[in-house]
């Protein structure tokens, strides 16, 4: 019997079901994990995603065939039985569990194991083989608390009202973007939005996720109408001409890569706040402990380190060889 | 600690001077004065005695979050710093939190070193189960040494001036010289005259940019004095109450390394400061930089070395000059007193005027440097004649003009992934020659290409590996690449039998397939002409 997933130069695979997850060239039926644009790619005759991934797919991808299923839902695709998974990583995100003949993989797309307010939780799906991102696989990563990053990231906004300097929070424009918004206290000042994050919360908006209220930054806007202002822009926005028009500012990026040092005296910003929508250390080794699986197959990152670590601690672990595993995207972090 | 990892908080969180001068002062006005003292030492380089080695270090943390030895190298590969590594795989801390002072703890660690291993294990441990993440990444950044944090010396000292309300020149003087905070109190350093240590006190050394577009842009040849660019060890000669010192641009007292200065006063009038390099010398000229090389690591020479490489002083500039510090009068006019001073000297004294490269326009100057490396020289220096002798690098007065370096097509064999944000990409490679039908390694290179290009090169070495040994892999041997070096010499510890000094990608040859890299043949040819 031939393996439930295979990885190919085209993603991976599904021979008994004949559909890919996440494919990186056009295909005929594709399964996505979530909207990220290193997972969901235009170009596929036939996608299949959750009812909540489904108006930022659109948005993105424009005019797809997409067929939706909620999470739980089992849909019978040639000889596999399929079903999405919350993923805990952006609203929408699943992990896609497919059983052939009594056989179950789970392919995690991308996951976070904290839940954040937003994305419906992370849960463990018990399979035989698990395909782990491992975006974060070493160590070195370990997340504090929402709670903890929401008065970290409110008292730098308050201390740059106070210096008279307009705080401007880079982040990318889906996911990490909406769940700094919740984590933002409205009662400091009104929140300004770059046009790319704009767009995004408001498509959410209108699925009925739980956002605040944004102000869209126009090229009539004058800062000085919405004083005490915080302003949230995508990462390549923090430094370009677009800032010119708030005056004196002080930028931050967002993003688990502001873990290390290094990378955040490189992103010249003048704070990092360490936050991810990927799970950390303890939490892929957690998330792969609740799955019970027996193999496990590691994509999306620290691939050699991280199934090392798994080999030593009995698992069945293996890298997914590399020239399978697509190119690596700065996307979401 | 807590004010201390405050002040490295805010320093450390902006990319712009002012406020980090800014932090520093406030530090220096209120901080306790011993750890104010230790900061100073610790911003220039000067570093405690270590209480553990990193080996050590790297097992206890990794023994402590119940990692296996590689796992913490795989992390330290990411995160290119040790300390950091260390304070991030470590649990969070679990006793009451530390609330010693920066003295405090350099206290502690300086009773460490020589005592048995358990015992400097437990007080490290006590440090790190009590420390928060920043004090305890600033802890480890203690013990291994090595304290750059984003602050330059020059900053540093702008903030103590201004902390001190003293002029900058005159705490740069103070700072320079090879004390501790365990042989220095705040108030010596700061506000004593301590003549001792004013004897010996070196000036800052004025340094060179590096000339980035065509000489003729700096305007009239008359204007200019040229010298060699010597490839040497840069030196501060101090003749001051009948006593010498030698200085290096490190601030490192090499005075009983080179012996030979011994006889300085003999012959050099007492406040007399020359700014020069320090050379091996055979006879009428500079012996390489190899030959120098043999005694920059030892303490004392052994008779053999004293005659197999001689040292000697070529003059450069004239700082002091009869007890009076001239570094503001134009360099026209040191170089006149430098030259009065050193025409009457013995003909074996080890002090030699380093000689002016007459030259009426610059073509004749671009000529003249194309011969630097028969001279043993890196290149040309250029000196504005009416400069004054700045403290630092400062642009517009002083350049170097170096020779283009030398290069050899050679072919890609081992790939290694980078640091920090280049860990995922294939950065750090190993090149070789051909040796008949045999490739042979001769040096490793992880500079000069371009981002895009690294990209290119990470996605081709995934699909063409070889073999992995550890980190490293073996690669298809098919991509030519032109490594420029500074300089070479022989090596009997690697297996090609020599060394290049300064190695780097120069050029992704795609034109070129393997077969047409070059050979040992050709590196040994460059030995015997440069090495
Ligand atoms: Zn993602
Ligand atoms: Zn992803």
């Amino acid at each position: 019997m031939s393996p439930v997933l295979i990885f190919t130069e085209r993603g991976i695979y599904c021979p008994a079901g004949d559909f890919y997850i996440d494919p990186w060239r056009p295909v005929d039926r594709a399964l996505i994990t979530h909207a990220h644009a290193d997972h969901a790619r235009p170009g596929h005759n036939r996608y299949l995603a959750t009812d909540i991934a489904a108006p930022v797919l659109r948005h993105r991808l424009g005019d797809i065939t997409l067929n939706t299923v909620r999470y739980g839902e089992t849909r019978t695709i040639g000889d596999a039985t399929v079903s999405f998974h919350p993923a805990g990583h952006v609203p929408g995100s699943a992990q896609i569990r497919v059983e052939v003949e009594g056989e179950v993989w789970c392919a995690s797309g991308d996951y976070k194991t904290a839940p954040d307010g937003l994305s419906t939780p992370f849960e463990p799906v018990r399979c035989h083989a698990f395909i782990t991102e491992s975006t974060f696989g070493l160590p070195v990563f370990r997340w504090r608390p929402d709670a903890d990053l929401a008065s970290e990231i409110n008292a730098w906004w308050q201390a740059a009202q106070e210096a008279g300097q307009t705080p401007v929070l880079g982040a990318y424009s889906f996911g990490k973007a909406q769940r700094l918004l919740t984590l933002l206290d409205s009662n400091i000042g009104p929140i300004l939005t770059h046009g790319a994050v704009e767009t995004t919360t408001q498509v959410m908006r209108v699925q009925g996720l739980p956002l605040p209220a944004t102000t869209h930054v126009t090229p009539e806007m004058k800062i000085k109408d919405h004083p005490g202002a915080l302003v949230l822009a995508p990462p390549s926005a923090l430094g370009s001409t677009w800032m010119g028009r708030f005056g004196t500012t002080t930028t931050a990026f967002a993003s688990g890569w502001m873990q290390l040092r290094g990378i955040r005296r490189r992103r010249a910003a003048d704070k990092g706040f360490v936050i991810s929508d990927h799970a950390d250390w303890d939490g892929l080794n957690s998330a792969i402990r609740d799955t019970g699986a027996e193999r496990v197959f590691v994509t999306h990152g620290y691939t050699d380190s991280f199934s090392r670590w798994l080999t030593d601690q009995g698992y069945d672990a293996a890298p997914v060889p590399t020239e399978f595993g697509g190119e690596e995207e700065e996307e979401d972090a | 600690m807590k004010s201390f990892a405050a002040l490295f908080t805010a320093i450390d969180g902006t990319t712009r001077t002012n406020p980090k001068v800014a932090a520093l002062a406030d530090y220096f006005a209120t901080a306790p004065e011993p750890d104010r003292l230790w900061t100073v030492a610790l911003f220039s380089g000067r570093r405690p005695k270590r209480a553990a080695t990193t080996t050590e270090l790297r097992r206890w943390a990794g023994e402590i979050a119940e990692l296996p030895d590689w796992l913490v190298e795989d992390s330290y590969a990411v995160v290119g710093d040790l300390a950091e590594t260390l304070a991030l795989i470590l649990p969070e801390a679990t006793t009451e939190p530390d609330t010693g002072t920066l003295t405090d703890w350099l206290t502690r660690l300086s009773t460490l070193p020589g005592r048995p291993e358990e015992e400097r294990r437990a007080a490290v441990e006590t440090a790190w189960s009590s420390l928060g993440k920043t004090e305890r990444f600033l802890f480890n950044k203690l013990i291994t040494g090595g304290f750059r944090i984003g602050i330059s010396r020059k900053l540093m000292t702008r903030a103590l001036a201004r902390a001190t309300e003293r002029d900058e020149a005159d705490i740069a003087l103070r700072l320079m010289g090879d004390w501790t905070p365990a042989t220095m109190t705040w108030d010596r350093l700061i506000h004593a005259n301590d003549p001792e240590a004013e004897g010996a006190r070196p000036y800052p050394f004025c340094l060179a940019y590096g000339l980035d577009s065509e000489p003729e842009t700096l305007g009239a040849p008359d204007d200019w004095h040229a010298e060699w660019k010597w490839d040497g060890i840069r030196g501060q000669l101090i003749i001051r109450h009948r006593q010498h010192h030698l200085w290096s641009r490190g601030e490192e007292l090499m005075t009983d390394r080179f012996p030979e200065f011994a006889r300085a006063p003999d012959f050099l009038p007492d406040g007399t400061v020359i700014d020069g390099e320090v050379l091996a010398w055979d006879v009428d000229a500079p012996m390489p930089f190899a030959a120098l090389q043999k005694r920059i690591g030892r303490k004392t020479v052994p008779k053999k070395l004293l005659t197999e490489a001689p040292a000697m002083l070529y003059a450069y500039d004239l700082l002091e000059d009869g007890g009076e510090d001239i570094r503001a009068l134009p360099f026209a006019d040191r170089r006149a007193r430098l030259e009065a001073l050193i025409v009457n000297l013995p003909d074996d004294a080890p002090l030699r005027l380093s000689p002016r490269i007459p030259f009426a326009d610059w073509g004749t100057l671009a000529q003249h440097r194309l011969t630097a490396r028969d001279k043993r020289a890196e290149g040309l220096m250029l000196k504005r004649m009416s400069s004054p002798y700045a403290t630092g690098r400062k642009r517009g007065d002083w350049w170097k003009w170096k020779l283009d370096p030398l290069s050899i097509d050679a072919v890609m064999i081992y790939a290694q992934a980078g640091h920090g944000r280049r860990a995922n990409l294939f950065t750090d490679f190993t090149f070789a020659v051909w040796d008949g039908e045999a490739l042979v390694p001769f040096t490793k290179a992880y500079s000069g290409l371009t981002d895009e290009e690294f990209g290119q090169i990470t996605a081709w070495v995934r699909k063409n590996t070889q073999q992995r040994f550890g980190p490293v892999r073996q690669v298809t041997p098919v991509h030519v690449f032109e490594i420029a070096f500074e300089g070479i010499q022989a090596s009997p510890r690697h297996k090609s039998g020599i060394a290049l000094r300064f190695p780097r990608m120069a050029r992704w040859r795609h034109d070129k397939p393997p077969s047409e890299a070059g050979t040992l043949g050709e590196l040994q040819a460059l030995l015997a002409q440069y090495g």
